[in-house]
């Protein structure tokens, strides 16, 4: 087959130097049947390309310049959150029905203060090590919260136990071959369930430049980008896992950021260098989480009534929609 | 001739109900009523027989007589059990009567422990149920890479430190750090008014640092000493703060050195600069009191 290069290179030249090289308009290099010169020359090829890219910019780089001031804006590069679908539920600042709404939903009493937290953490049958460690490591981060072992008990059972003795939530952790991987949250005096998928989970010891022991002081939360009504309501969830008020003075703060449906959670301890410098040390475990479904009542698979169910089919067509 | 099909069933020829294990024979025909392989448990071989089989939680009794044997359609006589456990023995003993002791004794034996399964299956019907979901694989390792490429976008420490600045600017933390903002503010503009060549640059530089070195020598701005040590600085001296007038002690700019040694003085300037050093006024209040 006819090599179409202009220049004759040979198979001992380093690639990393081209001289100037010619391909006529029919040539494609994945004709040469030859592998290593096909490699050969697909790397001639590329660096050609990455040239003339460099070029380019160059060049627009000099228009730029050279207009100064007349020079059209720099274009804004799209990304995901740019493009996102607008969702209608998207929570308006003002919105009058939406704080109606939240004044009357079950999470009131929590935020009239009419409730302390008390959160109660258990795992699926039969829980393996790193799911214990995990349980441990959670109640450390959560203020007042107990951990039980499940023993084989039903969650329909637990549930009046524990409005009996006072608990406002209640979590469980899901475990699936030695690892945790699901998460429920229910609000409990008949609040909402949510049930979460878990995923990279990370231990205390399997953090990098991790700091001390997380300690006993109320730590502070943030809740990043909870947009939509669902956003909203699961993000009200979390917030009342955390009594009200932080103590400064422990300088911890728990963080839920969402980005694109994903929940990710931080735990770190932070400091203040300056007035606009601050640092922040991780402690604690993180996992992320995404949110499988929403039901209104306490966990009750059969016959609860669902809010919100995430549908495979149906919600990830687009991937520029998201629901939280 | 049933002893004729047993000669023939039981060990010589091939029966395909017959399933042959180390120590047993095990019979796999539905209407056997013990399930081993014998000379009275097989229905093939014995031409009156009967059995208990239950179907959808009820209990039949099937019963074959020799008189059928050549209907095969009409071999098996069925007799629904009442659901009450004594009243079904009685009937089985009533429809039985006449009958070999061993077919009755073994049927009203294997109607027993059909009732107890299925008390056992109701009863584990109300319990929980698990249901075992399976994991796909596709979509699995989809939300992994969007997971993965969601954390990357997210930029959490970013995001955390922006937010954790934006409550101090809205003074969300009240009076426990002290980076009087507005103080600062107010005595740049007299310094600006006094002396005039300064670049602004500098100043910003130095804003910070008013706060934190009371001492002699001059931490650097980005230290990276133990974070708690600051904190108890700054919070100690910030009452000290709160009544003495500003130092304004110009040093050199922090931004340039990254190390955690003090910085060397005035050493590493490069632009023209001027050292303005101003006495604190509320010192003597020691004096005083010693004197």
């Amino acid at each position: 087959a006819a090599d179409g290069s202009g220049s004759v290179p040979g198979h001992g030249t380093d690639p990393a130097a081209p001289e100037r090289v010619l391909f006529p308009p029919t040539f494609s290099v994945s004709e040469i049947k030859n592998k290593q010169r096909r490699h050969f020359m697909f790397l001639r090829w590329k660096q050609q390309q990455r040239k003339e890219k460099l070029a380019l910019k160059k060049k627009r780089k000099k228009e730029r310049e050279a207009l100064g001031d007349k020079a059209p804006p720099k274009a804004i590069p799209k990304t995901i959150e740019n493009q996102r679908v607008y969702d209608e539920t998207t929570v308006d600042p003002n919105d009058e029905e939406v704080a109606f709404d939240e004044a009357t939903d079950e999470f009131a009493p929590y935020f009239n203060r009419q409730t302390v937290p008390k959160i109660l953490i258990t795992t699926s049958d039969r829980p393996r090590g790193r799911t214990v460690r995990f349980c441990e490591q959670l109640a450390t981060v959560i203020p007042n919260s107990h951990v039980y072992y499940r023993r084989g008990l039903a969650l329909k059972r637990i549930i009046p136990q524990c409005i009996a003795r006072d608990f406002t939530d209640l979590i469980v952790i899901n475990e699936d071959r030695k690892i945790p991987n699901g998460l429920v949250l229910s609000h409990l005096p008949d609040g909402p369930t949510a049930h979460f998928r878990m995923s990279s989970v990370r231990l205390r010891k399997e953090i990098k430049r991790k700091g001390k022991e997380p300690t006993e002081h109320v730590p502070e939360v943030i809740l990043n980008n909870f947009t939509t009504r669902l956003g909203h309501s699961i993000g009200r969830m979390f917030a009342a896992l955390f009594p009200h008020d932080p103590q400064f003075i422990g300088r911890q703060v728990a963080t839920f950021h969402n980005q694109r449906d994903y929940i990710f959670f931080r735990f770190h301890r932070y400091i203040f260098k300056s007035e606009k410098k601050v640092g922040i040390q991780e402690l604690g475990p993180r996992f992320t989480l995404k949110l499988r479904s929403l039901q209104k009542g306490t966990f009750d698979s059969k016959f609860g009534e669902y809010e919100w169910i995430h549908k495979r089919r149906e919600m990830d067509t687009s991937r520029r929609k998201f629901h939280l | 001739s049933s002893q004729v099909v047993w000669s023939m069933l039981g060990n010589r020829q091939f029966c395909s109900y017959k399933m042959t294990t180390k120590t047993q024979n095990f019979c796999r025909n539905e209407y056997n009523l013990t399930g081993l392989c014998n000379r009275s448990s097989c229905p093939l071989a014995n031409s009156q027989y009967a059995t208990v089989r239950e179907e959808k939680g009820r209990c039949y009794l099937y019963m074959k007589t020799i008189e059928r044997a050549a209907f095969p359609r009409r071999l098996w006589e069925r007799v629904l059990l009442s659901k009450n456990y004594e009243k079904a023995l009685e009937e089985i003993d009533e429809n039985l009567i006449y009958w070999p002791r061993f077919i009755r004794h073994k049927c009203k034996q294997r109607f027993t422990k059909i009732t107890q399964y299925l008390i056992r299956i109701r009863k584990l019907t109300l319990k929980r149920q698990r249901k075992l979901v399976p994991l796909r694989r596709k979509i699995e390792r989809r939300e992994n890479r969007r997971e993965e490429k969601a954390l990357i976008a997210a930029q959490l420490d970013n995001a955390i430190e922006k937010e954790l600045l934006e409550r101090l600017k809205q003074d969300t933390y009240g009076d426990i750090y002290n980076f009087p903002i507005h103080a600062f503010d107010k005595a740049l503009q007299q310094q600006d008014a006094e002396s005039e060549s300064e670049s602004d640059a500098e100043r910003e530089e130095d804003d910070d640092d008013e706060d934190v070195d009371k001492r002699e020598f001059v931490e650097a701005e980005d230290s990276e000493l133990s974070d708690f040590e600051d904190m108890d600085k700054l919070e100690t001296s910030s009452e000290e703060e709160q009544e003495e007038e500003e130092e304004v002690e110009k040093k050199a700019s922090r931004s340039k050195s990254k190390g955690k040694t003090p910085l060397k003085g005035p050493a590493r300037r490069k632009r023209p600069y001027i050292e303005i050093e101003y006495e604190e006024e509320t010192e003597p209040s020691t004096k005083t009191k010693a004197a």
